[in-house]
């Protein structure tokens, strides 16, 4: 059954064709994994035997109705990406766009494994095959870019390893990998010291690699000086199915409330999310870079979700998902935007955008519309993960985060409303005081500007993927009480 | 206490080896000796498994047959545990990954500012 899903991501691994192929590859497994949602819907969740062996001997894929939900999300926005960024591959990548392209699919075949598997040490396979594609991406920038990569792999192999010595644990206390079993068997012995040491160095690993706070320390210069073609991509897709693969651990592998009771890491899920919200957005308002700035907003959103989780109940499970998903589309929208200003402009600094408004009506249109998803004001994606959360501090009583999720979107207006401001209310300047060699300077991605600065609208195809990922903000907004009750209710139940 | 350290040699062992790995990654500034730091830690992760899985005096985890008849009782207590063993092979495939693309990052680190060492790096490259 499950084959249709696994078997265009399997076979992505051997594609050196370029564009058209990770293009096909990826809208095909975007197409079978919204089949599948609706597969799930209707039937429940799939299983499948990788291999012929059965669920506990072999490894076993299962995709239920969250991580259906979570493949569409993540197939989607990387097809949308993928064809927004061709240009920018083309330039950055240049004689290189094969292998380029063989990363890219890649790192979405291990998102997608992540996303689908239902084994413990698979998911440390896949972690890895993302990741390996992600420091290689990353490197490809090149400069600093190459520094960051090299400390991103440092971290992110740890982060690795620690998750694999975590379900080592794990797997000597209860003798199985498969996440189903090992659930039922934690439920029936669960206090051992040997699980709670398990779950905490799976804790800190996930947590490395979905840049919780003290541990966000690889992702601001790794988004920055990456190549644009890299940081739209992995931007908004990598760190959220890191984010999953932690609710995985509550939902699947460990018995309900045993993370939250026994081992307090919903508790410092919690305490780092709010640290986190208030330390990544008081960092992305002082930010001049405008990619170092929605780096450093992505973290503060990724402690949103870390919020959500940590508190625990099934309305901040909510909470979580959706703002996987919010978040997802409205920081491709937003990187989308920015990618299509450089692209044109080589504009990367705040400074710089003032008048962009008038001559990229369409791109700073989609620019936005996600911007004030990333706020929250109504109709918008943003505010509906958001309310969630504030509900469900009230309904635990957790009064710090109604006050911490509030402030943050106060925080938020204040950083992305300076671009607004510039893009919208300043006149146009003559000339950008900081051109694009400045900040990406070296090796084979040197950019050919043109000589004199034209600020105007993107290439069609860029600028298409940008406007509608800016309206799906919309979209899902208004839609969004059809996504929780349809899918995210009975799947988290 | 020297009893019980010995009792349990392998895992003291490995926890010392993640101790060196991760002082490799943070005490040191050159950044082959963080990678080297890296690449302890992953073995000391792959002795706990390793370790994890001993049983002393089982055998094999192979049928062994006579005449199609299975002649060893299959009694699990006789076996060691393949499974870690595998996981570990897969583990180990992983890490050399990882540490080949990291040297290739280095090679290119190298070529590109002839030096490796971390903090004059960082100047170099803020220029």
């Amino acid at each position: 059954m499950l084959a249709a899903l696994i078997v265009p991501v399997l076979a992505r691994f051997r594609h050196e064709l370029g564009y058209i192929i990770a293009l096909a590859g990826v809208g095909l497994s975007s197409v079978a994994s919204i089949w599948a949602l609706a597969y799930v819907l209707d039937n429940g969740t799939m299983r499948y035997n990788l291999g012929g062996w059965a669920p506990p001997i072999g490894i076993e894929y299962v995709v239920d109705l969250i991580a259906a939900f979570v493949a569409v999300i993540v197939t989607s926005v990387a097809s949308l990406v993928i064809i927004g960024t061709r240009r920018w591959a083309d330039r950055e990548a240049g004689d290189r766009l094969g292998s380029f392209y063989s990363l890219v699919m890649l790192l979405i075949t291990g998102l997608v494994g992540m996303i689908v598997t239902g084994d413990l040490f698979n998911l440390f396979v896949f972690l890895e095959i993302s990741s390996l594609a992600g420091y290689a991406l990353i490197f490809l920038g090149g400069g600093r870019a190459m520094l960051a990569g090299f400390r991103y792999l440092i971290l992110g192999s740890v982060g690795g390893s620690l998750y694999m010595l975590g379900v080592g644990f794990l797997y000597f206390s209860t003798g199985t990998l498969n996440m189903g079993e090992t659930k039922e068997i934690l439920t029936d012995e669960a206090t051992a010291r040997s699980v709670q040491a398990g779950a905490a160095f799976i804790f800190v690993g996930l947590g490395l690699k979905m840049a919780l706070v003290p541990m966000h320390l690889w992702l601001p210069d790794a988004y920055t000086f990456a190549p644009s073609s890299v940081n739209t991509l992995i931007a908004p897709i990598m760190t959220k199915v890191g984010a999953y693969a932690m609710i995985r651990m509550f939902l699947s592998v460990f018995p309900d409330g045993y993370l939250k009771d026994i081992v307090p890491i919903a508790d410092a899920l919690l305490v780092l999310g709010l640290t986190g919200i208030i330390v990544g957005s008081v960092a992305a308002m002082s930010q001049k870079d405008i990619r170092r700035m929605l780096a450093y907003s992505s973290i503060s959103q990724l402690a949103v979700i870390a919020v959500g989780l940590g508190l625990g109940t099934p309305l901040g499970l909510v909470a979580a998902l959706l703002h996987i998903m919010n978040h997802a589309v409205m920081k491709s929208a937003l990187f989308m935007a920015i990618a299509s200003v450089r692209f044109t402009s080589g504009i990367t600094q705040v400074a710089d955008f003032a008048g962009t408004g008038r001559r990229m009506p369409f791109t700073m249109g989609a620019f936005t519309l996600g911007a004030l998803a990333m706020v929250g004001i109504p109709p918008a994606s943003g505010f509906f993960s958001k309310w969630y959360a504030v509900q469900a501090g009230i309904e635990s009583n957790q009064w710090v985060v109604v006050f911490v999720v509030l402030a943050s979107s106060l925080l938020t207006a204040v950083y992305l409303f300076r671009i607004l401001e510039s893009a919208y209310l300043h006149p146009l300047k003559p000339e950008p005081s900081h051109g694009d060699q400045h900040a990406s300077g070296f090796g084979k991605t040197d950019l050919d500007m043109p000589a004199e600065v034209q600020i105007r609208e993107a290439p069609l195809d860029m600028t298409i993927p940008t406007v509608l990922l800016g309206l799906a903000t919309v979209v899902l907004g208004v839609f969004n009480a059809v996504i929780v009750i349809n899918i995210l209710e009975p799947g988290i139940v | 206490m020297i009893d019980e350290i010995a009792a349990r040699f392998p895992y003291w062992a490995s926890g010392l080896l993640i101790a060196i790995g991760l002082y490799g990654m943070i005490g040191k500034r050159s950044l082959v000796k963080k990678l080297i730091g890296m690449n302890i830690f992953q073995s000391a992760i792959i002795l706990f498994f390793i370790a994890g899985s001993l049983r002393h005096g089982a055998t094999l985890p192979i049928l062994l047959r006579k005449d199609g008849h299975i002649i060893e009782p299959i009694a699990p207590e006789l076996y060691v545990n393949p499974l870690p063993h595998v996981l570990m092979l897969t583990a180990i495939v992983v890490s050399v990954a990882i540490t080949g693309v990291a040297l290739a990052f280095l090679v290119r680190i190298y070529r590109e500012y002839e030096d490796l060492d971390e903090e004059s790096l960082l100047k170099k490259v803020r220029q």
